[in-house]
């Protein structure tokens, strides 16, 4: 006797497919003339903000979202929070198309962007809290048990009676992630949540998302500028250029589509001669400091080591893969924009 | 209903933290009323006809005006809270809320319109009162309907101001209607010049148009110029045009929430 067997494909939490959007942008010519020639006949032009998108994520997971300014990052994650209606494609989020059915969608989600605020700017936070409680219908156990909870990880307990106009950013931005989260949502997108942030408050907000998405098991979506965010949380990144997908994957396969090199930084001794050689190539010269090159696929690394050990008088000397800025400015450069 | 009552509680408690601004309300209205009682003053005692509206009465009228004047969208800014976060980009916030998008407009509205107005009237109605001429009303009965018409003249009000926010998201700046339409609606209420004192061809256009349910129906129900029986007609007038207003209101929304660009990134 044989069993059915029942396959059952694990259904994405977020699927994008062939996203378009575009914009219409008002032209206005510079100077006095330019702008009444505007105001009598009106020139738009199309700026195409997505132009067919596609990815998909699996509950659970950590994905950096990055690109240039004006790549579309921004716009893609409005269409998956339901804020922005896209020309075409289709989008769906837990089973949900985003702005059919925003407020089922949002009441799930969690949004924090960086730029701007949620709280009541001239309440104390715990106002808004109890504010986000009442608009999310949290039950009151539930609710105080989650508030409690991110108060103590955030360690809010002391900002929760200011007034969030008296709070610093990075006192604010712990507030926010809070704000976004006390309706524990299962899919929290983060729109450039370190920008301005000093390196501790960094470093607490990212401790922070680790936590979250391993504990909880909160899927976040994380757009930033901030490479170290980047190479701290992300275990795959998605990079959008001018409104395409340029590469999607861990962060080591982005390395390897752009480049295989390694550099080698070398400190010398202040009497000995510059490294030189036909397999390397100098990036930068600081003081005695050195950062050579090379390819590891033509030249092996122990013999390179060996040759400028011999040549020059080296004090230290380490290898690294190129910095992940690079790299990134590199595609941002390939693309073109 | 718990979600909007808790918004304009918040409302509420911010308004209080700020003395200094319900002081200056205060003293601006008071001394805005003043003028306006010499001007009528003046007016009543060169003109010989009769009038339809009584000289007290029509101071009453006025510090009436004066103590109910913050829930009247009459600045620049009707709604400066839901304006600031359409040109701010802060609305996509707002949209990323489980709520319908025009009832927390509408609640919104409805918060700023009589929280301010709450902290205020009762100081000014008092000094109005005891020292400036204002009377009471005429009888208990007047008194209610006066109190009823008000309510409903909140809520007509607050769909009227919701409409002026909802045109923000054609015009981004909307500083052109903003205060293109409340000059008009301080007119047509009856703020500037009681509309009993309008002249007898404007009446009927008035008396159509929701203005009058703004401001000039529920001040003459406290006068007894109009009997409180009347309170059901005004009544009626009143939430037939707020119906109108949420009505228009709702479609722009889901118009316009299509459209919606949120600036920046």
């Amino acid at each position: 006797m044989t069993l059915p067997v029942v396959y059952c494909l694990p259904v994405p939490q977020i699927i994008v497919e062939n996203l378009v959007k575009t914009y219409q942008v008002a032209e206005r010519p510079i100077g006095v003339l330019g702008g009444l020639k505007a105001l009598a006949w009106p020139r738009y032009k199309t700026v195409t903000a997505l132009e067919g998108v596609s990815f998909s994520l699996e509950s659970g997971e950590l994905v950096g979202y990055i690109g240039p300014n004006g790549a579309g990052k921004s716009t893609t994650v409005k269409a998956l929070t339901g804020i922005l209606v896209p020309d075409s494609g289709r989008v769906e989020v837990m089973g949900r198309i985003p702005w059919k059915e925003r407020v089922a969608h949002v009441a799930r989600i969690g949004v924090v962007f960086g730029q701007r605020s949620q709280l009541w700017w001239d309440l104390p936070t715990i106002e808004s809290f109890d504010l986000l409680k009442e608009i999310y219908k949290t039950p009151t156990p539930k609710y105080v048990q989650t508030r409690d909870e991110l108060v103590d990880r955030l360690s809010l307990s002391e900002l929760l009676n200011v007034p969030v106009r008296q709070l610093s950013l990075g006192q604010r931005m712990r507030c926010e992630l809070a704000a976004s989260l006390l309706h524990s949502p299962d899919i929290l997108f983060l729109d450039e949540p370190t920008i301005g942030l000093d390196a501790v408050s960094k470093l607490a907000v990212r401790d922070f998302m680790r936590v979250l998405n391993r504990e909880r098991g909160v899927t976040v979506i994380l757009t930033t500028h901030d490479m170290d965010d980047i190479e701290a949380l992300c275990s795959r990144v998605i990079l959008i250029a001018g409104g395409k997908i340029l590469s999607d994957g861990s962060l080591s396969s982005l390395r390897a589509q752009v480049t295989q090199e390694r550099w080698l930084i070398v400190d010398l001794e202040e009497q000995s001669a510059p490294p030189c050689g036909q397999d390397f190539e100098i990036v930068s010269q600081q003081g005695d400091r050195f950062t050579l090159r090379y390819q590891p696929a033509q030249t092996d690394t122990a013999g390179l080591i060996g040759r400028i050990a011999a040549q020059c008088s080296v004090r230290d000397l380490r290898v690294e893969e190129p910095p992940i800025e690079e790299i990134i400015a590199r595609l941002y450069g390939g693309a073109g924009k | 209903m718990k979600a909007y009552f808790a918004l304009f509680s918040a409302r509420f408690r911010m308004l209080l933290q700020y003395r200094a601004a319900a002081i200056a309300g205060f003293g601006t209205q008071l001394a805005f009323g003043l003028i306006l009682v010499m001007i009528l003053e003046a007016f009543y005692r060169s003109g010989n006809a009769e009038q339809p509206l009584t000289q007290a009465q029509a101071v009453t009228y006025t510090w009436l005006g004066q103590a109910f004047l913050g829930m009247l969208p009459y600045t620049a800014n009707p709604d400066p809270e839901v304006r600031d976060m359409i040109r701010s980009g802060a609305v996509a916030y707002e949209l990323a809320l489980p709520l319908d998008l025009y009832t927390l407009w509408y609640a919104r509205a409805i918060a700023s319109r009589s929280a301010p107005t709450l902290l205020r009237c009762f100081p000014l109605l008092f000094v109005a009162y005891l020292f400036l001429g204002m009377t009471l009303p005429p009888s208990l009965a007047s008194g209610a309907a006066f109190l009823v018409s008000l309510l409903a003249a909140l809520f007509l009000v607050s769909a009227f101001s919701v409409l002026i926010t909802v045109s923000l998201m054609w015009t981004v700046s909307g500083d052109g209607i903003a205060r293109l339409l409340p000059s008009l609606v301080f007119l047509c209420c009856g703020l500037i010049i009681p509309l009993p004192l309008f002249p007898d061809w404007a009446q009927g256009i008035l008396n159509i148009l929701p203005f009058r349910g703004m401001a000039d129906a529920p001040f003459r129900l406290y006068l007894g110029h109009l009997p409180p029986g009347d309170v059901f007609a005004i009544v009626a007038h009143q939430l037939l045009w707020t119906l109108a207003f949420v009505l228009l209101g709702k479609w722009l929304v889901g118009l316009g929430s299509r459209r919606l660009v949120v600036q920046g990134g």
